[in-house]
């Protein structure tokens, strides 16, 4: 009886650890650098991936409108997942985005935007990662929402997803 | 290219003899032949050879900077030196859990050459338990941490590895670690083994207490590493910070630092065998949750390499299996033997070994709460908490006072039943060292009863140890060298922390900043340039009391790829005391923000570990047994 007793309360103690392990898993606190409220866009020349010619960043971002920087390349795993939920943001005629195609050769590049479709209302190249690095970026895909007032207002690091394509439409709003 | 396919199929391969291993050693073990046959000695080997050959063919990517890999990609940089390029390979998640699986293997197959004297079936028991955690472990790498996955096309450069990591004594601190946590596992599965055979005896002890030994002199080892490290490159001027992570490994060498105590009594005494089960099947547990805990996310801290739940879902499970199937077998097979610890004479060395225990079980439940705890508070009442240093040194430090005093009595007992001799020279030595307590403490702005209390006793045992030492010649020598050892390292951590000073200031090139006697001068800085990294280092010139100048260049370093801020701390160290200063940016000015901090017995720390280490390798190569 005492036996049973003991085995139960084991039982009952190691699942209920098993449990609370479980659901602290799904609400895991993983740091994640924040940009600072507002940041200014960086002023640079940038070339154009089409015409391979130098354009200035403020002929770039002239219109009164949203702009999404979206860097991305063709090595990038990631961005093919999230390349499908760019090309739905692109409908939306509200915001204008802006391709960074980070450290890529250029003929895959190409191919890529060829094969997956081009979301992007200009491309611009990064080849030393520089530019990537003015955006204050950690790596590839990153996305940046620029305000009407020039300012990034926010960055998402890692693939875009249904969720946060939502939240871009919010803060368009 | 040709090396990643090559790792990905050896570790397949090794799969597969695990389950050829695990049904051929089955067969083997209903054989009435006695001994155990060839086939699994070549097989164990052959998978050992597999894993070895899977994880040399992952370094040869990181050394080739091979991109296609994943892993590689993810975790290099062309830039690298050669030597991060090499140590990248476990500093990262998947390369690490390989690591692990090597060292699985690479035990068993020396379980198995080392173990000849000892019975067939509890051998093939081990070979099948731990063939259990092998293929677990496999299934973990292969499913969903497989550091062999292919991208394409090429990315031209790797993200880099964070450059924290970069760095020689973090280099070898997880192979080390590694050793002592994994070796853990096969004292689990012998121990399961032996419990089945019934076969807790004094024998198994004598062959069981080689494995712990050496498990618990890697972990004391790695643990130092971790510490040292953390104490020059965190910036932080300390080297144990309670943080989750060290407690994680701090846990295992509570339960490990026991069962090498209880092993004793048992390869005397053959007394204690439930300790000694249940405590090897907690040092394991203990090792694995660790795993959990660090690999899951659920902790975040530097060793927290990627959040994936998926991750963390299979380690739980696993780490659950493994805990059920050992509590199952354990009140299954487990026969209380009658030699219990109620008949044991109260002034007796198998007594003050309980009491150690007790005390172990103790601090080691004080630092599994204040490291479960807040996870368990989130989850229940979404409430977050963080339980810091003040709470494990109000419940552990004044603990130490009984503990360190039963430490310098218990080895002067004699087995089975004892009397305290030489009563006159232990007050005496305990006189000597209260007053010179008091003589000491007096001059410090310390609290004066708590801590003369405390560091008499520690003095104690430093003063107990040190005639052993010299006077009894050879009684037992592994013991006291690291019971010597442990004493100083109490003595010199509490001495550090009394003594330590620390000056927090902001200063711009050129300028001078006085205290009390001493002057901080900044002389200049100079910008350098290395492949990984631009570095500024500064100059600065500290005058202390008696004039003599000392000279220091802390650094900050700008790591390109990833582009992250490090401060490099310069220490200048002495028998006596560590001088230690680390500077920062202060944002949009010329000013840098200093911390100076001076460490008394900083080296002494680090010294002590190491001896308490050197009396573990001492008992392991010594010839005789103890008397």
């Amino acid at each position: 009886m005492k036996n049973k007793l003991n085995l139960f309360i084991i039982i009952m103690s190691l699942s209920f650890c098993f449990i609370v392990f479980y659901k602290a898993l799904n609400n895991s606190n993983i740091y994640k650098p924040k940009i600072k409220a507002k940041l200014s866009l960086p002023v640079f020349d940038a070339k154009d991936f089409n015409s391979n010619i130098y354009i200035n960043s403020e002929k770039i971002f002239e219109e009164d409108v949203f702009y999404i920087v979206n860097i991305w390349a063709s090595w990038c795993v990631p961005c093919r997942t999230e390349h499908p939920l760019l090309m739905e943001l692109s409908k939306d005629l509200s915001i204008k985005l802006i391709g960074l195609n980070y450290r890529d050769k250029l003929n895959n590049a190409k191919k890529f935007i060829y094969e997956f479709g081009n979301p992007y209302s200009q491309i611009i190249i990064d080849n030393d990662g520089t530019l990537s690095v003015e955006f204050g970026a950690y790596g590839v895909p990153e996305t940046f929402i620029i305000d009407k007032n020039k300012m990034i207002i926010k960055k998402f690091v890692g693939p875009i997803n249904q969720k946060i394509i939502e939240e871009i439409k919010l803060i368009i709003k | 290219m040709l090396a990643n396919q090559i790792g990905y199929y050896s570790l397949i391969l090794g799969l597969l003899l695990s389950f050829i291993l695990c049904a051929v050693s089955i067969k083997d073990f209903n054989n009435s032949n006695k001994r155990i046959s060839q086939n699994i000695f070549i097989l164990s080997f052959l998978q050992l050879t597999f894993v070895v050959v899977s994880f040399l063919s992952l370094i040869l990517s990181f050394i080739k900077s091979d991109f296609s890999n994943e892993t590689v990609f993810n975790n290099s940089h062309t830039t690298k030196p050669l030597f991060y390029k090499i140590s990248g390979t476990w500093g990262n998640h998947e390369g690490s859990l390989l690591l692990w699986l090597l060292v699985l293997t690479l035990f068993i197959y020396l379980f198995l050459v080392k173990s000849k004297s000892q019975p067939k079936k509890y051998r093939i028991l081990t070979l099948l338990f731990q063939q259990i955690i092998i293929i677990g472990f496999f299934l973990f790498v292969l499913v969903t941490s497989n550091p062999f996955n292919y991208l394409f096309p090429t990315p031209p450069d790797g993200l880099g590895l964070n450059p924290i990591l970069q760095d020689p004594a973090l280099a070898i601190h997880p192979p080390i670690l590694y050793l002592g946590y994994v070796g853990t596992s096969i004292i689990f599965s012998s121990s399961l083994a032996a419990v089945t055979q019934n076969y807790v005896s004094k024998e198994w002890g004598r062959h069981i207490k080689k494995w712990v030994l050496v498990s618990w002199i890697f972990l004391t080892i790695g643990i130092m590493l971790g510490s040292i490290w953390a104490y020059y490159e965190l910036g932080w001027g300390g080297f144990w910070f309670w943080d989750p992570v060290e407690n994680v490994s701090l846990m295992p060498w509570l339960t490990l630092t026991a069962l090498l105590h209880c092993i004793i009594v048992l390869e005397r005494r053959a007394a204690l065998t439930s300790w000694v089960v249940i405590l090897s099947i907690t040092t394991f547990t203990l090792s694995m949750c660790g795993t959990f805990l660090v690999r899951s996310g659920i902790l975040n801290s530097v060793h927290t390499f990627a959040n994936d739940p998926a991750r963390g879902i299979f380690i739980l499970i696993f780490l659950f299996i493994l805990i059920i199937l050992s509590l199952g077998i354990f009140f299954v097979f487990h026969k209380k033997n009658n030699n219990n610890p109620n008949s044991f004479f109260w002034l007796s060395r198998e007594t003050s070994i309980l009491i150690n225990n007790w005390f172990m079980m103790y601090f080691l439940s004080v630092v599994l709460i204040g490291t479960v705890y807040p996870i368990f508070l989130d989850v229940v009442s979404a409430e977050k908490i963080s339980v810091g240093p003040p709470f494990y040194h109000k419940l552990i430090v004044p603990f130490l006072i009984p503990f360190l005093l039963f430490m310098s009595l218990g080895p002067r007992l004699k087995w089975i039943k004892s009397e305290i001799e030489n009563k006159n020279s232990l007050i005496i030595t305990f006189i000597i060292s209260v007053t010179l307590t008091f003589f000491i403490i007096k001059n410090l702005t310390a609290d004066l009863l708590f801590y003369t209390v405390l560091i008499s006793v520690a003095f104690f045992l430093l003063f107990t140890t040190i005639k052993e030492l010299f006077i009894k010649k050879n009684n037992n020598m592994p013991q006291t060298v690291a019971h010597f050892g442990f004493s100083l390292l109490i003595l010199s951590i509490l001495f550090n922390n009394i003594l330590s000073s620390e000056i927090i200031t902001n200063i711009k090139i050129g300028e001078k900043y006085s205290y009390q006697k001493s002057e901080i001068f900044f002389k200049k800085i100079e910008e350098k340039k290395e492949s990984n990294f631009n570095s500024i280092v500064a100059y600065f010139e500290i005058k202390n009391e008696k004039g003599k100048i000392i000279k220091l260049k802390p650094e900050i370093r700008i790591y390109n790829q990833p582009i992250i801020i490090t401060s490099e701390a310069d220490i200048k160290t002495t028998l006596l005391e560590d001088r230690f200063l680390v500077m920062n940016l202060v944002k949009g000015g010329e000013y840098y923000n200093i911390r100076y901090q001076i460490k008394p017995f900083m080296i002494w720390i680090w010294i002590s570990v190491l001896l308490l280490s050197i009396g573990g390798l001492m008992s392991l190569f010594k010839k005789r047994y103890e008397k």
